[in-house]
């Protein structure tokens, strides 16, 4: 700061530089969206009676976590949750045995240009498709039930765990692979001993935090016939048995939270 | 280092015996538990339908392909609505979980004993129920409609908003906020000049991934009813027009395409 402008600035109280340093860009930033405001709430058809008239059975939704009823439905709670935990599983193991290869051959540095444009392509698709329209498809392909389902996660593991999993191998240190390929060791050997230590830790805490996605996930496939504790769930908000719901939300949010923990625990270990 | 003596050379071994026992159970657990989820997923199958997959799908790609080109026309009106729906909601998110995320973080929650674990049970509660749970939920107590994809949106993007934000502010550099407290300002004071200022980029940051996410998201809520592109989708599933689906799906994903190119360049340019 030069002594001009100093001496310019004495006297004067401080005030806070903006944010966007042009005033015309600032300006328009603003009045541009003020304009999408408009436009964005002016479409939006809200019926305010309708409303009104809900936010009783909002009311009553609420009262009812107060006293969720596991009893009465508890045959399908327990079979929905059963079928969860399941998919959950299945999906889990499939997913990361499937995306560990796959993962290897996105990675630049391991994989030679067709390997890793292949399965680049295979990461793109699975991840620019979501779960549930997955869902759709292979519901009308393979029939209702929890096959369906499954294959939906076990997909969607793929394109998740193996784009993270080839980030983290292309940003590994080159330095200890060298050393053990410099030892003579064959390719598995040096993906075994050189590479693999390097991405354990962070491949088991990203398996774990999907492990925890793809339960949140199979909660909502149900409701596309997908197998799961969703179709449970939508049975509930339909004829309104909100306590019924309630108690399905309070095991989802339960062990979602008992997963988060022990997630937790296992990526402190690991670390 | 464990050393296995092979006819009296010393053989260098990876792990010792209790060691390799331990992991051999360990593994027989894993794969047991895997063929158990299997055999249940198996038992609830129709493997005649899956046989007969490949004749099913070969039959469903025939119908959809060449998508109805001019069904574009139609779907101005929904893509807009899908728009709003994502961006509302992640702006009513936003505002309500910058408290939920000050209140939650150590370093500036009014008190830890109290407060912070309410504010952590919002941010796990929203997190684990997956948006669509939350628009049915919202249908059934405010109707059908644009408004209640913004609703469930809006809540489900809190926690997921709160937790990154507030582990941004339990990670910023205490000497700022010191030399501010320093200078006699006022607990709100400290807020705006010590505290906002270090966490805007990480904010700003999460905003933009989570409108990323939301456009993905808000894609399939019409699916239960809840406005958007998702209403169109359903309505085509349901009457079997595959042409007008396969439209439709091309269309979301040059949705989320755009949405994640957008994401990435903003992203880019704030960090």
């Amino acid at each position: 700061m030069s002594h001009r402008e100093l001496d310019d600035m004495l006297g004067k109280g401080w005030r806070k530089p903006p944010l966007v340093r042009h005033p015309v860009l600032r300006w328009g930033l603003v009045a541009g969206f003020a304009a999408y405001m408009v436009m964005a709430v002016l479409t939006i058809e809200v019926d305010w009676g309708r409303v009104y008239e809900g936010l009783d059975r909002g009311w009553q939704f609420i009262l009812s976590f107060t006293r969720p009823d596991f009893m009465s439905r508890w045959g399908d709670i327990w079979d929905g949750l059963v079928e969860s935990v399941v998919m959950t599983v299945a999906a889990s193991v499939v997913g990361i045995a499937i995306s560990i290869p796959i993962g290897l051959g996105a990675a630049r540095n391991i994989a030679p240009l067709p390997v890793y444009l292949i399965c680049r392509a295979i990461i793109a698709i699975s991840r620019s498709l979501q779960e549930i329209i997955v869902a759709i498809l292979l519901v009308a392909i393979f029939g209702f039930g929890p096959l369906a389902g499954f294959l939906t996660l076990s997909f969607a593991t793929i394109g998740f765990l193996s784009k993270l999993l080839a980030e983290d191998i292309e940003a590994m240190d080159r330095v200890q692979a060298e050393a053990i390929r410099a030892s003579g060791a064959r390719w598995m050997q040096w993906i075994n001993y050189g590479v693999q230590p390097q991405v354990m830790p962070r491949l088991v805490g990203l398996s774990m935090y999907r492990i925890d996605i793809n339960f949140r996930e199979s909660a909502i496939l149900g409701l596309v016939g997908a197998g799961g504790i969703g179709a449970t769930l939508n049975t509930a908000f339909d004829r309104y048995e909100y306590d019924t719901a309630a108690a399905i939300l309070i095991l989802i949010i339960g062990i979602v939270m008992m997963l988060e923990y022990l997630s937790g625990v296992i990526r402190a270990r690991v670390q | 280092m464990p050393v296995l003596d092979v006819n009296g050379a010393p053989v260098w071994r990876r792990r010792t015996t209790g060691q390799a026992l331990l992991r051999w159970f360990g593994w027989l657990l894993g794969v047991a538990v895997f063929l158990f989820c299997w055999q249940r997923i198996s038992d609830a199958t129709t493997w005649f339908f899956v046989w007969d997959a490949p004749r099913i799908a070969d039959d469903i790609w025939s119908r959809a392909t060449p998508p109805r080109w001019d069904y574009i026309t139609q779907l101005g009106r929904p893509i807009w609505d899908t728009f709003n729906i994502a961006t509302l909601g992640t702006l009513i998110s936003l505002c309500l979980a910058v408290p939920v995320a000050f209140l939650a973080a150590r370093n500036t929650t009014p008190s830890r004993l109290f407060i912070r674990p309410i504010a952590l049970l919002i941010i796990v509660a929203t997190r684990s129920i997956n948006s669509l749970i939350w628009a049915l939920l919202l249908i059934a107590i405010i109707g059908p409609g644009v408004f209640a994809g913004v609703v469930a949106i809006a809540i489900r993007s809190i926690g997921f908003c709160a937790k990154l934000l507030y582990e941004a502010i339990e990670e910023i550099n205490e000497s700022q906020v010191e030399a501010i407290t320093a200078t006699g300002a006022s607990r709100w004071q400290v807020m705006a000049y010590g505290i906002v200022p270090q966490v805007l980029p990480a904010f700003a940051g999460i905003a933009v991934f989570r409108w990323d996410i939301n456009i993905r998201e808000s894609t399939v809520l019409g699916l239960v009813g809840a406005g958007g592109i998702g209403l169109q989708l359903s309505a085509s599933l349901n009457v079997l027009a595959w042409p007008q689906v396969s439209m439709i799906l091309l269309v979301i994903l040059c949705a989320v395409v755009i949405s994640e190119w957008v994401s990435a360049k903003v992203r880019g340019a704030i960090i």
